[in-house]
């Protein structure tokens, strides 16, 4: 008897022969037994992995720790799995308009009835145990519905034209790619007027922190796009830099009682320095070992930040940072000290503690848009030109006499340095901070926006930071399934864009006597 | 050998080493300004070995490379490629996601913006494909063009020795006569100085004023290139087939 992975494996054989007979020939007869037998094993690992993940849970009850059980769901979960799965084959056989209603029906079944509430009363008879449905799997039976009977839909549509016609069609895929892009022109200071306007639409604590937090990562991402994206370097210890910078300002802070506005270019200083001795040893490398070395230099800053008891507190990180003040102004407190103005008195407004939370989302907004300013001019210079080149071809860029050691140093150096104002943000926005807060999650996340965004694309960026940010809080609500969906929504962004959300690359230069229109590029270098 | 100080690139006795091998064992040669002249030697001679010394990547370890009269033996490569030394390397290397626009700039950036104009214009008045699809990626030009372009964007370095790694390689033979005739083109119409590297012995040695032969890291055999094309040896070992 083989367990159930081996069988799973051998699936793997007969199904991928399927999809290529399928495809040739649209209309035959289906071999029901062939179905059944690749539903089944559908459900079998629907099964295999939802038995331990959502079958077995464990939770705080009164007294201590209690493993609740859910096999009402994983039997939900295997059912919709295999009804799935049936409808994808069905699709693939050329029977795709009994899938597009079907799947639609699921769907608004799922919208409108409990789900699967005929298992429900089974199961509970079956067992004598109670089963409340979950939200989650409501969500899956709406969604899946839909993806069948728009993929049902698609084919149906597809498969009307030749296969030229097709081609045409993938290729509008990608030139819809490009002109989301070059729309960003416009999309672009539209944009930016809404950010600049999100506290007054919402005049609200909770999301103008969100909102904070996304620009803080859209920052922290358009910095590292300077190593990872423009000079191809995978940079894994990003971190380090924020890091840096986080605790340069909570040291002069706490120490000396320096400024934030005094900090904030020393932050960058420091951080710089820190990119340019991280970039000497890692010079000669490329590659995964240059990906190996900047992620132990990311940890080794944070170990550094854990011992070093005496500097940094350690665990215990440092608290008490000095919030900013309104440019040395005036300050965010009731009552602030002697010799100071307090914000409200000096507007003559009422005292909100929201003001404060505004002003640090003004301020990081307008750092994250110096950093887009500096990176699209960058790009623009011969330096900027030859990081690509760098990214491109490491030889050639050699042999067309590029000094790859200053420009990999350069790179370091500048995007460590915005590393380091995001950091000195992050510390005067929290008020403390402790080694905890800089772990090589950060930089895996700071990394996959870049990568999401479409390497090397600021405006891919942005829409990347907010679902990479924006989007665990607003699964917030479906609690223990949050990650799952999230899980789900990147494998389908990266199935869907492989290259990233907006991969498309405008050349930076083009001739005015060109033969065909050229893109302006002129025109967009003076854009801020 | 003639005429060494005399010479623009002069190669005396250059050993390099890939760790523990020697790939390149004393080997000397010469190209004077205004001559085309080519490499010829089997797989694994050590041609594009020589053509990376002469560089700086890998540098050698014994032996000198001269260039204009100045030892660059111990230069770092960028500095040796903005001393008026432009390179083709091999398998082209053009960047792909770059626009044929973008990748003649990049030819030019150590050289002077201010004639980046005319260098353009050159370039398209040499390889008119180039100019047809400026605004096309390097990744979706076809081999040949990309060969061009390869070319091209080493000429926008204003260089005074053109460095040329296999351009025949894996292009159609049609495509080949076409590459061959704009080196022959260029050295005629710009005085520009060629040292080819090929295994495409027939047309190199065609092309060629002179031309050395290479064998297992050293210099077998050398003459003018139909000195060569006539050698009974080189006929036996490279001309197999007459072309």
């Amino acid at each position: 008897m083989t367990t159930s992975l081996d069988k799973a494996a051998d699936a793997g054989g007969p199904a991928p022969a399927a999809d290529d007979g399928g495809s040739a020939a649209a209309r035959r007869a289906i071999d029901w037994r062939a179905l059944l037998i690749e539903a089944g094993i559908t459900a079998g690992i629907v099964f295999m992995l939802s038995i331990t993940l959502v079958g077995i849970h464990i939770a705080n009850v009164t007294g201590g720790l209690a493993i609740l059980t859910r096999f009402a769901d994983v039997v939900a979960a295997v059912v919709l799995a295999f009804v799935g799965r049936v409808g994808i084959v069905l699709i693939r056989e050329g029977q795709p308009i009994p899938v597009l209603i079907g799947g639609v029906a699921a769907a608004i079944l799922g919208l409108f009835v409990p789900p699967m509430s005929l298992i429900g009363p089974i199961f509970s008879a079956l067992t004598g145990g109670e089963w409340t449905p979950s939200v989650m799997l409501q969500v899956v039976q709406v969604a899946g519905g839909v993806v069948i009977a728009l993929r049902a839909a698609w084919v149906t549509w597809r498969t009307r034209g030749t296969l030229a016609e097709q081609d045409q069609r993938t290729g509008g895929v990608d030139r819809f790619g490009a002109q989301v892009q070059r729309a960003t022109r416009f999309i672009g200071p539209i944009a930016v007027v809404f950010a600049f306007s999100l506290p007054f639409l919402f005049y609200d604590r909770a999301t103008i922190d969100l909102a904070t937090l996304v620009v803080t990562y859209i920052m922290l991402a358009w910095g590292l796009n300077i190593i990872v994206g423009l000079a191809g370097l995978l940079d894994l210890g990003y971190v380090a830099f924020y890091a840096v910078g986080a605790y340069s300002y909570a040291l002069l802070a706490t120490e000396f009682g320096l400024s934030f506005w005094i900090c904030l270019p020393l932050a960058g200083v420091f951080a710089a320095t820190a990119g340019l001795i991280l970039g000497f040893p890692v010079l000669r490398l490329r590659g995964d070992y240059f990906a190996i070395v900047t992620l132990g230099f990311g940890e080794i800053i944070r170990i550094i930040l854990l011992n070093w008891t005496q500097l940094t507190g350690g665990p215990d990180g440092i608290s008490g940072i000095a919030r900013p003040s309104f440019f040395g102004i005036a300050d965010f407190t009731r009552r602030p000290a002697e010799d100071q103005l307090a914000f409200h008195d000096w507007l003559g407004i009422e005292f909100d503690g929201i003001h404060r939370i505004i002003f640090l989302y003004y301020l990081i907004l307008v750092l994250a848009l110096f950093v887009n300013f500096v990176s699209i001019r960058i790009r623009r210079l011969p330096i900027g030109r030859a990081w690509e080149a760098l990214r491109e071809d490491d030889v050639a860029c050699q042999s067309l006499g590029i000094n790859r050691r200053n420009i990999k140093l350069v790179a370091f150096t500048i995007s460590a340095s915005f590393g380091g104002l995001a950091g000195s943000f992050f510390a005067t926005r929290q008020g403390f901070i402790s080694p905890e807060s800089f772990q090589f999650i950060e930089s895996a996340i700071i990394l996959a926006i870049v990568v999401l965004g479409g390497m090397g694309s600021q405006a891919g960026i942005v829409l990347a930071a907010i679902l990479m940010i924006g989007m665990p809080e607003v699964f917030r609500e479906l609690e223990q399934y949050r990650m799952l969906a999230f899980g789900a929504l990147m494998v389908t962004i990266m199935v869907w864009r492989p290259r990233g959300l907006l991969s498309h690359r405008d050349p930076t230069i083009s001739l005015a006597a060109g033969s065909k229109p050229p893109p302006d590029a002129a025109k967009r270098g003076a854009r801020p | 050998m003639r005429g060494s100080d005399a010479a623009l690139l002069s190669v005396s006795g250059v050993h390099t080493f890939y760790g523990s091998i020697e790939a390149l064992k004393g080997v000397s040669l010469q190209v004077e300004a205004g001559e085309i002249v080519t490499l010829i030697g089997a797989n694994g001679a050590g041609k594009s070995t020589l053509l990376m010394t002469i560089c700086g990547d890998p540098r050698a370890a014994r032996g000198t490379v001269r260039f204009d009269g100045r030892d660059i033996t111990r230069r770092s490569t960028y500095e040796i490629m903005r001393s008026g030394i432009a390179q083709s390397p091999e398998g082209r290397r053009i960047f792909p996601r770059m626009t044929v626009l973008e990748n003649l700039q990049m030819g030019a950036l150590t050289a002077d913006p201010a004639h980046l104009e005319e260098d353009l214009e050159r370039a398209f008045a040499l390889f008119p494909r180039l100019k047809e699809r400026q605004h096309q990626r390097g990744g979706t030009l076809s081999g040949g063009e990309q060969q061009m372009l390869a070319i091209g964007r080493a000429l926008m370095s204003r260089p005074r020795l053109l460095l040329l790694d296999e351009p025949s390689l894996g292009l159609a033979p049609l495509i080949v006569r076409q590459i061959f005739e704009v080196i022959g083109e260029i050295n005629r119409t710009q005085g520009m100085t060629v040292f080819l590297v090929e295994q495409n012995a027939y047309h190199a040695l065609k092309l060629a004023h002179r031309g050395y032969v290479m064998v297992t890291g050293e210099v077998t055999l050398t003459g003018t290139g139909a000195e060569l094309l006539a050698n009974k040896e080189v006929q036996a070992a490279y001309l197999e087939g007459g072309s």
